[in-house]
């Protein structure tokens, strides 16, 4: 593949749920705008192609355990950069796709195309009482909302032609009706008649992540082992703790799994030396077309990355530094999608 | 009623970006883009450079229609109101940020949590303009669909503040974490842990811009500010603010305790001499031929697109029931029969053309005039009670806001009714307004609020 993409994310202080502890601001400068801001800024520096935002409305169990919601975040680093993407989780299972895709649009035109989706099922049954929506459990239910909610969502991104606000003096429209289009979809939950209040994103479609599962809704799809190769872009996720000036990797883990055991993960786990690192991902990109970090403790791996890792990999040519200006769609070599709408 | 304070009582703005509706030019070249995110930059990055109270989205939940059709006159297509505003946060540093979201067609568990999201990034600086839907054509777009039974939608609205205040209320600062909360009522079944603490400012500032007495009623309950429609005549509204005051009062609060900024236009030319012809461009820009020829259509119930909005009305009388049903849009009906004779016999009279009467007879809005004289005037509806400020939609963007921060706020400073530098951080603090009503300890005896 012609690609590797790096990717971060950057939810809360790092994956770890004592990582907090670690954080280089006081717990309560934890989730202000500032502090979010220097750290996307810090990876969009280090040369990230994206950033992801974790979420749910369910609060998280460990740390802090408060967030702000993941759209509201990217959306406020997107003035605040300029090349990195920009991918919230949102949850599918109870939200209204409506709005998840007014949302989702508007972060794409805030981030002048740099916008992108990580729809999850939530689970959780204490997600479904927060939303006071009736309680859904069933695999096949869970599955059911969330191809129905990308479906929608994305027929809203298309339910505006790209011209079709007009501005015609002489007819003294706005609009071509005729560019606006009814999505008109019935699922089993919902319908939504559309068309949506956003025009058509500057990306035309957001690029969408997801896991095997949803191979056939999404852009790129997220696996959590290395072998697994998927149709399309396929990005691994890798839980990492590195060496620090004077502490090891292995120690920082124990120290910080003393205060709070880290959680059995399925993901591809590296705990060493920023070189090995480095290595490892020389020979992902071999086959994968990019990876989603997840930092232990974001203020600690983060500069590491940034100064041994990134440089390694864009001096021997396995990744590169997205392309200003350039969408995220773009930097991920994804052509911009024609409108499934647009009459030729 | 008067008060003392009032002799120095200060001018408050805000900008409503509306997003809809034909009073926003576009035909003009100096129009820009509706969505792209410069438009908005440029706007607030203005309104923050002339020290505004507050930023101000509208929601659209569905596209107008007019004939079962997409309404292609006006401006259409406008962002998220809240992720909007949330960029507009980390390029600004005090201005208030303000998004109208609609209690119908979201839920509090979400909401209360997205609109404290903004509060948090922004440091005490969001505010929700709370507003209702009871119709089943907008809930076409929804999981919750159907029709909202009218009696319903403020008992839902009220419930749906009172359950995002105890969410706000439920994150404890000695533990600094959630207490969980179960919210039971008609409307609401739920049980959730707060997923934020509290910003700067307690809670986001609410504003409410109903006029019924049910929708005063329910502002005097639960808004912090009332973003009212009485923004062009002085008596009607004192008569409006009067009645808020009265109605306060008999809700257990302070008569100041609602601050009420009614959305006007503030039209401004640099001589008394131009003043007419300003006046005059704006509102042909406002009224093209097509958009006369639409608003005619109304009243005569059917589809004029094809007559010279420059020639005579129609000759015929409307059909006595309107058949067409413009949705989403403001203009309700009034007997049809009665208006076109009205618009005939002003025809007639003056011999105007149909979008001469169209313009003739449109309501006038806000205010007309040289800086001066527009200084003038604001200061004294302030000073005498009848707002506390005035929430501005611009006739043109991204430039609409130019000429009354350059013009009009030095006006408004050199007669002491307007601030010359920010003296807070929040947007509760630039409104001078008190605690959250779920926060204080007395509210009698708090007298903070000022001017």
């Amino acid at each position: 593949m012609s690609i590797f993409a790096l990717g971060i994310e950057l939810d809360g202080e790092g994956s770890h749920p004592a990582a907090w502890r670690r954080a280089s601001h006081p717990p309560s400068e934890s989730l202000s705008g500032r502090t979010l801001t220097q750290k996307v800024r810090a990876a969009e520096n280090a040369g990230f192609t994206l950033a992801t935002f974790d979420d749910s409305i369910v609060p998280p169990r460990s740390g802090l355990g408060a967030r702000v919601d993941a759209v509201n975040r990217a959306s406020f680093v997107a003035a605040a950069t300029s090349t990195i993407g920009l991918v919230p989780v949102v949850e599918t299972t109870y939200a209204e796709p409506f709005h998840t895709s007014s949302q989702l649009a508007t972060l794409d035109y805030a981030s002048r195309g740099r916008g992108g989706w990580i729809p999850t099922r939530v689970a959780d049954p204490a997600a479904a009482r927060a939303w006071g929506r009736t309680l859904l459990t069933d695999q096949a239910d869970l599955d059911r909302e969330q191809g129905d909610s990308v479906t929608v969502v994305r027929d809203l991104w298309d339910s505006w032609d790209d011209d079709a606000v007009i501005r015609d003096h002489a007819s003294g429209r706005f609009l071509d009706r005729d560019k606006l289009h009814y999505v008109d979809f019935e699922g089993v939950t919902f319908t939504v008649k559309g068309p949506a209040i956003v025009p058509r994103p500057p990306q035309g479609q957001l690029v969408v992540f997801g896991t095997e599962a949803d191979r056939e809704l999404v852009d790129v799809v997220l696996v959590t082992d290395p072998a697994r190769r998927s149709d399309g872009l396929t990005f691994v996720e890798i839980a990492v703790t590195l060496d620090t000036p004077g502490v090891t990797a292995t120690d920082r883990l124990a120290a910080l799994n003393e205060h709070h055991q880290a959680p059995e993960s399925s993901r591809l786990e590296y705990v060493g030396p920023a070189t090995g690192f480095v290595e490892l991902l020389a020979d992902l990109a071999a086959h994968a077309d990019g990876v989603r970090l997840f930092p232990t403790v974001i203020d600690e791996d983060l500069p590491v990355l940034a100064r041994y890792v990134l440089p390694a990999l864009f001096k021997s040519g396995v990744a590169h530094r997205p392309v200003p200006g350039s969408s995220l769609r773009g930097n991920l070599g994804l052509v911009r999608p024609a409108n499934r709408y647009a009459r030729v | 009623m008067s008060y003392d304070i009032r002799t120095r009582a200060q001018v408050h703005f805000g900008v409503f970006f509306q997003g809809v509706n034909h009073t926003t030019i576009w035909s003009d070249p100096a129009s820009g883009s509706q969505i792209d995110f410069e438009t908005f930059r440029r706007m607030i990055t203005t309104a923050e450079r002339g020290l505004f109270d507050a930023f101000f989205l509208g929601e659209g939940l569905r596209l107008r229609e007019q004939d079962g059709k997409i309404l292609d006159l006006d401006i259409a297509g406008r962002p998220d109101a809240i992720a909007q505003l949330s960029a507009l946060a980390a390029i600004t540093e005090h201005i208030g940020l303000v998004a109208t979201q609609n209690t119908t067609y979201n839920e509090p568990g979400d909401l209360a949590r997205r609109l404290a999201g903004l509060d948090i990034l922004s440091d005490g600086r969001a505010g929700w303009n709370a507003v209702t839907t009871d119709n089943a054509w907008t809930g076409e777009n929804f999981r919750r669909g159907g029709f909202l039974d009218h009696e319903l939608r403020y008992e839902r609205a009220g419930q749906f503040i009172r359950t995002a205040r105890a969410i706000w209320d439920s994150w404890d600062d000695d533990t600094n974490a959630a207490r969980h909360l179960d919210v039971s009522t008609s409307q609401f079944d739920i049980s959730l842990d707060a997923t934020l603490p509290r910003s700067p400012q307690g809670h986001p500032v609410i504003f409410q811009a109903g006029d019924s007495p049910t929708g005063r009623d329910f502002a005097a309950a639960n808004a912090d500010v009332i973003f009212s429609g009485h923004g062009t005549h002085f008596d009607d509204a004192l008569a409006f603010a009067d009645d808020i005051r009265a109605r306060l009062l008999a809700a257990g609060r302070p008569a100041d305790d609602i601050k009420i900024l009614p959305g006007t236009q503030i039209v401004l030319a640099e001589k008394a001499s131009e003043v007419e012809e300003k006046r005059r461009w704006v509102l042909d820009g406002q009224y093209t031929g097509q958009t006369a020829l639409s608003l005619a259509g109304l009243v005569w119930g059917r589809d004029l697109s094809d007559l010279d909005p420059d020639g005579p009305l129609p000759a015929d009388d409307p059909v006595p029931a309107p058949i067409s049903v413009t949705r989403g849009a403001a203009r309700d009906g009034k007997d049809p029969i009665a208006i076109a004779k009205q618009w005939r016999a002003l025809a007639d009279a003056k011999n105007l053309s149909l979008r001469e009467v169209v313009i003739e007879t449109s309501e006038r809005s806000g205010f007309v005039g040289t800086p001066g004289q527009v200084a003038d005037e604001l200061t004294r509806w302030v000073r005498a009670g009848a707002s506390d400020g005035f929430n501005i939609s611009p006739y043109i963007v991204p430039g609409g806001l130019d000429e009354i921060v350059d013009w009009l706020v030095p006006e408004l400073q050199e007669r002491g009714a307007y601030r010359t530098e920010y003296t807070s951080t929040t947007l509760r603090g630039h409104l001078g307004l008190r605690e959250p009503l779920t926060r204080r300890q007395n509210t009698t005896t708090d007298g903070s609020a000022t001017g």
